[in-house]
């Protein structure tokens, strides 16, 4: 007798298929790496795609410069963990030698676009894989497993490829590559479920902690780099954790008492708002926002 | 029974599909409390009083600006009995390419009708595209039923017509449930509906709960695309040499004898191993490596199969393209093919017939395939792959057709996998069906 697969059980069989049709079919692929929970997850399965063998490509890093010290060390402690080569792409380093200007909101997540692709076509790379869910917003309900951009990094909705069955169409022009996205048919909590079963670990801001924090716009940021609460604004010593991490200065913590997996499992079950709706400021600036910026090559 | 369910909708935007879908998010409680807040605030700049619920769905600005949807768009949600990934395919705009889309993965599919307006025309070509590429479940819902003041009648007839269509598609009785539903009021979506006392069957929620379905071919002969060949060369695994792939059928276990194909090497599987182990055994849809007795030469895009039931290996062979480009096929044709992870060199050698959609019927020796056309070619490859018919194997039996030029994918091939499927329906539209009666006529029937 074969038991079936669970939901767990396929989606990591999927995802796993589909990082070994890309080892087979491009020259150069790279994963997105930033130490947040969907790309510590896309690392995990890409090590059980290729085990025992080591995973067979690099991990790039589009470092706004806005980050969370717990995340920095996590990163790096998992990339010597397992022997794997990181690239890192400073927006700092743009914004230096001119090639981007800071925003007059101080956030730098909209900047990560052009160093993303100027690494692209530095390193060559033709297979991006990125940590992107389809339930994560509308734009994204639409998007294919393997999504081709033009030479600019471009999403263009019209040349999209429709994907039949199993079988992944990687062929594109020089200079064109294609995103991949592994989890495109995971839910915010079948990544949870999956952390808690697998024991894959997370930085801890993921976990409910103390923080110094002040509201604004509706949601929690904390102090950084980035700046600090303006007037009007106090900071509040609080009880939080953060669902996604992205730009400090963007990036909102929620008011928490999960501190392990199973509370985290709970509430995010119970949650009533999305990810993405809940902690990203740069995805309320319009209805259209995402739509807008994967036309821009964001990831 | 699995838990998970992978479904597709289709029908016209006229019959309240978005609405559908968006009901089924809504009543099963996956929208959040952000996302129906954005719906809310745009339902009332339009001036509308309730929520609509179609904006749930509708993704792109392109396509809320025109109010039509373009593209599959996946969705995804759950109950406590199953989890759902649902592809939505738009009807009107490229129907074939999204309903083969849509339906190519799919162990069900549900259509959808206007009950003012019954079953007509594309119902039945979607229908005819579904049983071609095979997903072995239908479920009709007829909507708007609130518009027919529930009238049982109407639904029966309605019921009976559809049935009778999806029978002389090749479906059983079995496998066919028509549903009277309203998304708009709610009615049969997820809750039981008060205004048809008349219908003792589920709720449309409570069948995709509880329809049986089997996710993957375990009864098939074993069938193993090697995608990539593992060699640490690392001092602890210094010989390893794993083929890894996704089982496409049927089962593998240890000590099998299995036959590499094309080249016809036989050998003995040693070992079935994962990151989190060795496996006694692994069936369809599980990702494993292999490892065997003998040193052969394996590569990707070989395929592994058991020896005692092997796929024919050709380099001529017959084919349904549903074609998918803007860019016509012409007999002669220079394409490339993928099959499982084998990408071939192909030449169109033929037009042998294709699927007239208007009558529903098909034309011998067309001069040339279109958009959203289904025909049946002959094709000769540059080097002979193992196939399986698509009727035997929705896995193995399927590849794609590529433009070598520009990459773009051109067609979904199915080996074999008859027209006279297609053309079956041509006997049963005639029994004046295509004469759709009037929309009066459907409210009040007949004697």
């Amino acid at each position: 007798m074969t038991t079936a697969l669970d939901t767990l059980g396929r989606l990591e069989s999927e995802a796993i298929h589909i990082f070994r049709e890309v080892a087979g079919e491009f020259d150069r692929p790279v994963i997105l790496f930033s130490g947040g929970k969907d790309s510590t997850l896309l690392l995990h399965l890409a090590i059980k795609a290729f085990w025992p063998a080591p995973v067979p490509f690099p991990l790039l890093h589009v470092d706004t410069g806005h980050n969370f010290d717990e995340v920095i060390e996590f990163r790096d402690r998992v990339v010597a963990q397992h022997g794997l080569r990181l690239e890192v792409a400073k927006v700092q380093d743009w914004i230096d030698d001119g090639r981007l200007e800071e925003r007059p909101d101080g956030t730098r997540n909209p900047l990560q676009t052009v160093p993303l692709l100027d690494s692209i076509t530095a390193h060559k790379f033709d297979a991006v894989f990125g940590g992107g869910r389809r339930d994560e917003e509308r734009a994204r309900a639409k998007e294919r497993i393997f999504s081709l951009r033009t030479a600019f990094g471009q999403w263009e909705p019209k040349r999209q490829r429709p994907e039949l069955w199993n079988l992944y169409n990687g062929r594109h022009r020089p200079g064109e590559h294609v995103r991949v996205f592994p989890l495109s048919n995971w839910t915010e909590l079948d990544v949870w479920n999956y952390i808690a079963r697998e024991g894959v670990e997370l930085p801890s801001i993921y976990y409910a902690h103390e923080r110094e924090v002040f509201l604004r716009d509706g949601m929690w940021l904390a102090e950084g780099p980035w700046g600090t609460a303006r007037d009007g604004e106090t900071l509040l010593r609080k009880t939080v954790r953060y669902r996604t991490v992205g730009d400090g200065s963007c990036t909102g913590a929620v008011e928490s008492d999960a501190a392990d997996i199973e509370t985290v499992i709970a509430e995010v079950a119970a949650s009533r708002l999305t990810e993405r709706g809940a902690t990203r400021a740069d995805d309320r600036l319009s209805e259209a926002a995402m739509e807008d910026r994967k036309r821009e090559g964001y990831f | 029974m699995s838990d998970l369910l992978r479904l597709a909708t289709a029908g016209s935007v006229d019959d309240g599909k978005s609405t559908l879908v968006g009901r089924l998010l809504y009543d099963t409680k996956s929208v959040l409390a952000d996302t129906l807040d954005a719906v809310h605030r745009a339902s009332a700049d339009r001036g509308l009083s309730t929520p609509d619920l179609s904006l749930l769905v509708d993704g792109l600005r392109s396509e809320r600006e025109q109010g039509i949807t373009i593209d599959v768009a996946y969705r995804y949600f759950a109950t406590p009995k199953r989890s759902f990934v649902l592809a939505d395919t738009p009807g009107h705009v490229q129907y074939t390419r999204n309903t083969v889309t849509g339906a190519s993965t799919a162990q069900l599919a549900v259509l959808l009708v206007d009950a003012r307006r019954g079953v007509v025309e594309q119902t039945r070509r979607h229908a005819a595209v579904l049983a071609l590429l095979g997903v072995p479940q239908l479920v009709l819902a007829v909507n708007k039923i609130d518009l027919v003041d529930y009238d049982e009648v109407t639904f029966n007839r309605i019921a009976k017509e559809f049935t009778a269509h999806a029978v002389s598609l090749g479906y059983a009785e079995e496998n066919v449930l028509e549903i009277p539903v309203s998304a708009l009021v709610g009615d049969n979506v997820v809750e039981r509906s008060a205004n048809t006392p008349w219908y003792a069957g589920p709720t449309l929620l409570e069948h995709l709960e509880n329809v049986p379905v089997e996710p993957d071919p375990h009864d098939a002969p074993f069938r193993f695309p090697v995608q990539y060949v593992i060699r640490p060369r690392t001092a602890e695994y210094l010989d390893y040499r794993g083929y890894a792939g996704l089982v496409a059928a049927g089962t593998v276990q240890v000590g099998d004898e299995i036959v590499v194909l094309p080249s016809g090497i036989r050998s003995t599987v040693t070992k079935i191993d994962t990151a989190d182990g060795p496996l006694d055994e692994a069936a369809a849809g599980q990702s494993v490596t292999l490892l065997l007795a003998d040193d052969v030469d394996i590569s990707r895009g070989d395929l592994i199969a058991v020896a005692s039931d092997q796929p024919e290996v050709t380099d001529d062979f017959d084919a349904t393209l549903c074609w998918l480009s803007e860019k016509p096929l012409k007999p002669g044709a220079r394409v490339l093919v993928k099959h499982g992870a084998r990408t071939v060199q192909a030449v169109v050698t033929e037009l042998r017939a294709r699927f007239d959609e208007q009558k529903l019927s098909s034309v011998d020796s067309p001069g040339s395939l279109a958009l959203n056309e289904i025909g049946r070619v002959a094709l000769r490859t540059a080097e002979p792959v193992p196939l399986d018919d698509y009727s035997n194997s929705r896995r193995t039996g399927a590849f794609l057709v590529i433009d070598a030029s520009d990459g773009s994918t051109l067609a979904a091939g199915l080996v074999g996998a008859p027209l006279p499927v297609l053309d079956g329906v041509e006997s049963c539209t005639e029994g004046g069906v295509t004469a759709a009666p009037d929309t009066h006529a459907l409210v009040s029937p007949g004697p």
